[in-house]
């Protein structure tokens, strides 16, 4: 949601709690105010449209991926590095165990506060990154351990270093990889699926997305510059490109939407985190026997698409 | 006005080369390929003598020319609709689609060929150009015939949503099943290709044969400037620059592609 529907919405709660303090203290019973500021929380939240959206996946709370592992998971292993270049972190890899099955788990990362934000490069992997990620996507195919994948960045960086890395090399080959692994890949998008930096680990046999994240070929602000030659058309771009989880499962883009509490997944992530690791095993369990995956995968990409 | 000026008109006999600013008799001109004769700056060329430069006289089938793109997200710019500008591009370039599927002759050998139409929505990739690429690919696979795909583009097809980022997937995905059948892929990018289209098939050619001068990147030079605040070198994400960093095979001048394409081929068909 907006800025100013957030604050909105705080300044409600503190009243809320003033009103129940004064209850306590005066012996009286304000249910009737409660409830009625209760009743405009609710149809705040309620009315959430794809602006408040891009807004709550860009949340400076929302959790990121390092969080998820941390809570989902039990003995996360992290690996390091492309064996190429470097280590990429805004790209986390590495193996784990789901209620004690073995998963591989790649996802992007972001930071908290400047310094850390830096060193993760906002979300934004070179191509290393990708590199590291098609390393261990190789490696869990190698030993057939399902693959899971996070996904949360604005893009891939486009910077004069990734270019001459070749980020669109990286990317480009990742997404064939990943239609040639026979083991389970599931994907969810947890925040912000920016464009083919999201997708270069994103192609799936089961793609999730968490109900106010975004998935978008390419960022409102950059559409609305190209287009309407003005960043600030960022509205009008995000109503028109049609990025959240609503409309892409519509579009059968994606297959699953997962709750979050009201206002956001900062305000209960461990209620989204619950339901994502319930959904995950379930999925896992569903594909793992199956057979000719690849084939399938393969199949699900071939049938997106709209035309006459 | 002597009587030469009234009966011909001279601006069109003549071309202005836009890299060296020399005029060039616009016969010439064509008969080059569109290639200045001075500086040998690599000028656009229409998407159908792209082709006739490629094919064999008279060996060339187009495949799939009527399916054409929707406007499912009812997408509006300016109140202008996407459907709308579509009719008004299909009817400017005679093409229904950015992407041209033919089955040609190259030197006598049978090719898959596909060349992305710059002069159609920036060659942008929407459903139709993913869709008639996989078509292509399979084709390809099917009759055991190397594919070949020029591309020029600015990217995804903004007004297709995330529809037009699956096509990057799409046309990974059958380039998978291209590996597996041992079908060679030569991919062409030519000026100037960038975004979701150099993230999946420009760059995944078992063979990558850049144009010379070619633009080839990831992000556009205008999106790299804005993030970085500097001004780019200027030879940045140029054939020759990306043939330094490693990233395509070789740089080819226009009038070398054809003998170049089919010499590779003889390598990779058996």
């Amino acid at each position: 949601m907006q800025i100013n529907k957030e604050k909105k919405i705080k300044e409600i709660d503190q009243e809320i709690e003033k009103l129940k303090e004064l209850e306590k203290r005066e012996k009286i019973s304000l249910d009737d105010a409660i409830n009625a500021l209760m009743e405009r929380k609710k149809s705040l939240l309620n009315k959430l449209d794809f602006w408040d959206r891009v807004f709550l996946a860009r949340h400076p709370d929302r959790p990121y991926t390092l969080y998820y592992i941390e809570n989902m998971f039990a003995e996360f292993t992290q690996f390091h590095g492309d064996r190429l270049f470097g280590d990429d972190l805004s790209m986390i890899t590495g193996f784990a165990k789901l209620d004690g099955i073995d998963v591989c788990v790649v996802g992007h990362q972001k930071g908290r506060g400047t310094e850390n934000k830096i060193e993760r490069n906002f979300g934004m992997p070179h191509p290393e990154g990708y590199r590291k990620a098609a390393r261990i996507f190789k490696l869990a195919d190698k030993f057939n351990i399902p693959i899971i994948t996070l996904i949360d960045t604005p893009g891939a960086y486009p910077g004069i270093e990734a270019e001459k890395r070749g980020q669109a090399v990286a990317i480009a080959e990742n997404l064939k990889l990943m239609f040639k692994l026979d083991v389970p890949i599931i994907a969810c998008i947890i925040g912000e699926g920016g464009s083919g930096g999201a997708l270069g680990i994103a192609v799936a046999d089961h793609i999730a997305m968490l109900e106010n994240s975004v998935y978008s070929v390419i960022s409102p602000e950059g559409c609305a510059s190209i287009i309407w030659r003005d960043a600030s058309y960022a509205r009008e771009a995000a109503s028109n490109l049609k990025i959240t989880a609503k409309d892409l499962i519509e579009l059968k883009v994606i297959d699953h939407i997962i709750k979050e509490p009201a206002g956001g997944a900062q305000n209960d992530p461990r209620l989204v985190y619950d339901t994502l690791k319930d959904h995950l095993k379930n999925i896992i369990s569903e594909l793992k026997d199956k057979e000719n995956l690849k084939a399938q995968r393969i199949e699900k990409f071939r049938r997106l698409g709209i035309f006459k | 006005m002597n009587w030469f000026s009234e009966h011909i008109n001279i601006k069109s006999l003549w071309i202005k080369c836009k890299s060296c600013g020399s005029s060039v008799f616009q016969k010439a001109f064509i008969e080059n390929l569109y290639v200045c004769p001075k500086c040998q700056h690599h000028h656009f060329i229409p998407v159908y003598e792209r082709i006739a430069m490629l094919a064999d006289k008279g060996k060339f089938k187009e495949l799939w020319e009527d399916v054409s793109s929707e406007d499912f997200l009812d997408f509006t710019i300016n109140q202008q609709k996407y459907s709308e500008k579509l009719s008004i591009t299909e009817k400017k370039t005679g093409n229904r689609s950015a992407f041209i599927a033919a089955r040609i002759r190259m030197n006598g050998r049978n090719v898959n060929l596909g060349v992305i139409d710059f002069k159609f929505f920036g060659g942008s990739m929407g459903s139709v150009l993913g869709e008639k690429f996989f078509r292509l690919a399979m084709d390809s696979i099917k009759r055991k015939r190397p594919l070949v795909v020029v591309s020029a583009s600015g990217g995804a097809r903004m007004q297709e949503g995330i529809m037009s980022l699956m096509q990057m997937a799409k046309t990974s995905a059958v380039l998978s099943l291209m590996d597996d059948a041992k079908i060679p892929f030569i991919s062409v990018p030519i000026h100037p290709t960038t975004g979701g289209v150099s993230a999946s098939f420009a760059m995944l050619g078992d063979v990558i044969i850049a144009e010379k001068g070619a633009l080839i990147g990831f992000a556009g030079p205008r999106v790299i400037e804005q993030t970085i605040k500097q001004k780019l070198p200027d030879n940045f994400q140029k054939a020759e620059f990306l043939q330094e960093c490693g990233m395509v095979d070789m740089v080819v001048h226009r009038k070398d592609l054809k003998d170049t394409i089919a010499r590779i081929l003889g390598y990779l068909c058996k």
